[in-house]
């Protein structure tokens, strides 16, 4: 809507938009400032932010303790693992269904969509009980399978409405010319699919380093990712509160970058491309 | 078009993903079943056999079982409320000609991305904390009380701090469908003498229908699972006062360590989900072009 404005009007807009903006994003900056405070300076009342004590000690101290670089390890590998996996096997999923749809593809989108509606509490019980009996309780492997599956309905309807904007012609004039399906998947399709698979992985690592249910109940200590790890920390160390925000602060900051990246793909990606 | 060979290769590339899928569904959910029927604690394991409908009759009987009901659809109906009309609202203040749009999205969109976990230990840390909370120095900066969030109004709490999340995430949305509306409709109606009000009423929320529903589908997909808030906040107290239905059979299975009786929960919320997604499949299949 670009429309003729005083530039009265726009800084006025200007200044409310930003002041909104900044209250929004007011408690992130708190906790990062917090998180280079010392433990004094951060729970004094009034608030100090020009007289507070400055220091790098809780950084150092959050990652000197033996098992901080151990959960944020764990949330690397889980969630790539489980997006790396999911993609493997909703590629070709998406890419049929985009492609040679039968009559029940669409209800079969449905019914993948409709699996994510079930509450993830309602099956923890067996959840717990089969990943301790298969061995994998606790375990980095479980998790990447427990995540992957989370994500895989999310996964199949990203890939396939990012797949169904390429135009089937273009298939039909490489098999014209002799492609095999080999062919047309590895020298036609992956190159104008490759944007729709990034953004695809982009959006499913940050819904699966944030995701906090699965994480805080099928580990312990072994696998916990940071999601659990700070769920925990909160719980009977909530009075370091500089250390808590450092924790915090390494915690939120790799996803944070790759979703300033990713917020024109987030929308279409999570509303399964019905805004664009 | 496609050849018989092509739709059998495509049937067996689309198997996988049902396959995985369908067993994630319904390995758990039958297990689930079967428990629910039978006697089954973790703290006197031998007491064991078939129990008929007597987890069921507990959990629906259970005086938490209405408030974690209340709970939830106050969570989600709250959220939803907030963070559309907020969502409304930023939405058509920066959509407007302003310096930095790029600064400001990023500074809106961001707590989107902060893990619940973090999000919920920033607010009740930092701000709500009855001693060391932002919050509590307002308050005595004041001359008031500071107030006990998580002791008093820990619903309410729990809610502003997964509207604070979600916020984001629904502004975004209606901002993207806000810029697709063509200006030269706006100016149209300006001119044949429409006020701010009537544009917005006729005009823009028309327009953004389809994204408001949208918000309101996928939302709730996720806002009925809320756990990693509560958890870290609360923990479903004070008392029960912020137990929602998820977080009241997470304290069946993991503090009572009774799975007959957390089964019958997860049955019953399975079944109420299911109620909620008929409904909402029905609105997505409208919205969504499969």
């Amino acid at each position: 809507m670009a429309r003729a404005v005083t530039t009265r009007r726009k800084i006025f807009v200007t200044a409310a938009a930003w002041g909104v903006a900044l209250l929004i994003f007011f408690p992130v900056l708190w906790m990062i400032l917090t998180s280079f405070k010392t433990e004094t300076s951060a729970v004094a009342s009034p608030p100090q932010l020009f007289s507070a004590d400055w220091t790098l000690e809780n950084y150092a101290e959050v990652w000197g303790r033996s098992d901080y670089p151990r959960f944020f390890w764990n949330s690397v590998v889980i969630s790539i693992g489980s997006t790396l996996l999911g993609l493997a096997i909703a590629i070709p999923a998406a890419w049929s269904m985009a492609f040679v749809p039968g009559r029940k593809t669409k209800d079969l989108l449905m019914w993948m969509l409709s699996t994510k509606m079930m509450p993830a509490v309602g099956v923890l019980i067996p959840m717990y009980l089969l990943f301790q009996r298969l061995g994998i309780f606790d375990t980095k492997t479980g998790l990447v399978l427990a995540l992957m599956l989370m994500n895989l309905p999310i996964i199949v309807w990203m890939l396939y409405t990012y797949f169904k904007e390429i135009p089937g012609e273009i298939l039909e004039a490489a098999r014209m010319d002799g492609a095999t399906l080999w062919n047309e998947i590895v020298y036609v399709l992956t190159p104008m699919a490759l944007p729709g698979i990034a953004s695809t992985m982009l959006l499913n690592i940050i819904l699966a380093w944030n995701e906090a249910f699965w994480t805080i109940t099928l580990t312990t200590t072994k696998a916990a990712p940071l999601s659990a790890f700070i769920a925990s920390f909160s719980a009977p160390q909530g009075l370091f509160y500089a250390k808590l925000s450092a924790a915090s602060t390494m915690a939120i900051a790799p996803i944070l970058i790759l979703g300033w990246f990713s917020q024109k793909q987030l929308v279409r990606g999570l509303t399964f491309g019905a805004v664009k | 078009m496609a050849t018989q060979s092509s739709r059998f290769a495509a049937r067996l590339m689309v198997a996988p993903s049902v396959f995985v899928l369908f067993l994630w569904m319904i390995v758990p959910l039958a297990m689930t079943i079967w428990f629910s029927f039978r006697m089954y604690r973790l703290l006197s394991p031998d007491r064991t056999g078939w129990v008929g409908m007597r987890n069921y009759t507990w959990f629906v009987t259970s005086p938490d079982f209405w408030l974690a009901i209340s709970n939830t659809l106050l969570l989600v109906g709250g959220v939803l409320a907030i963070t559309i009309i907020f969502g409304v609202l930023i939405a058509l203040l920066i959509d407007q000609p302003v310096w930095g749009q790029g600064p400001l999205r990023i500074l809106v969109i961001s707590p989107f991305f902060v893990m619940p976990p973090v999000a919920a230990s920033i607010w009740e840390n930092l701000f709500m904390h009855p001693q060391n909370g932002m919050f509590a120095s307002l308050a005595l900066a004041l001359g008031h009380e500071p107030i006990l969030f998580m002791e008093s109004y820990p619903m309410s709490s729990v809610i502003f701090i997964v509207s604070w999340e979600w916020l984001p995430f629904a502004t975004l949305i209606l901002l993207t469908a806000l810029q697709s509306l063509s200006s030269e409709q706006l100016e149209a109606a300006e001119m044949d003498g429409a006020g701010a009000l009537s544009r917005f009423r006729y005009i823009i929320l028309p327009h953004m229908t389809r994204a408001i529903t949208v918000v309101v589908l996928i939302q709730t997909i996720f806002l009925l699972g809320i756990f990693g808030e509560i958890f870290t906040t609360t923990q479903g107290g004070p008392g029960s006062a912020s137990t929602t239905l998820p977080y009241m059979i997470y304290k069946q299975a993991v503090i009572a360590k009774d799975i007959g009786r957390a089964a019958a929960g997860g049955i019953i919320a399975v079944i109420l989900a299911n109620i909620v997604a008929y409904f909402l499949m029905r609105g997505i299949g409208k919205h969504l072009d499969a």
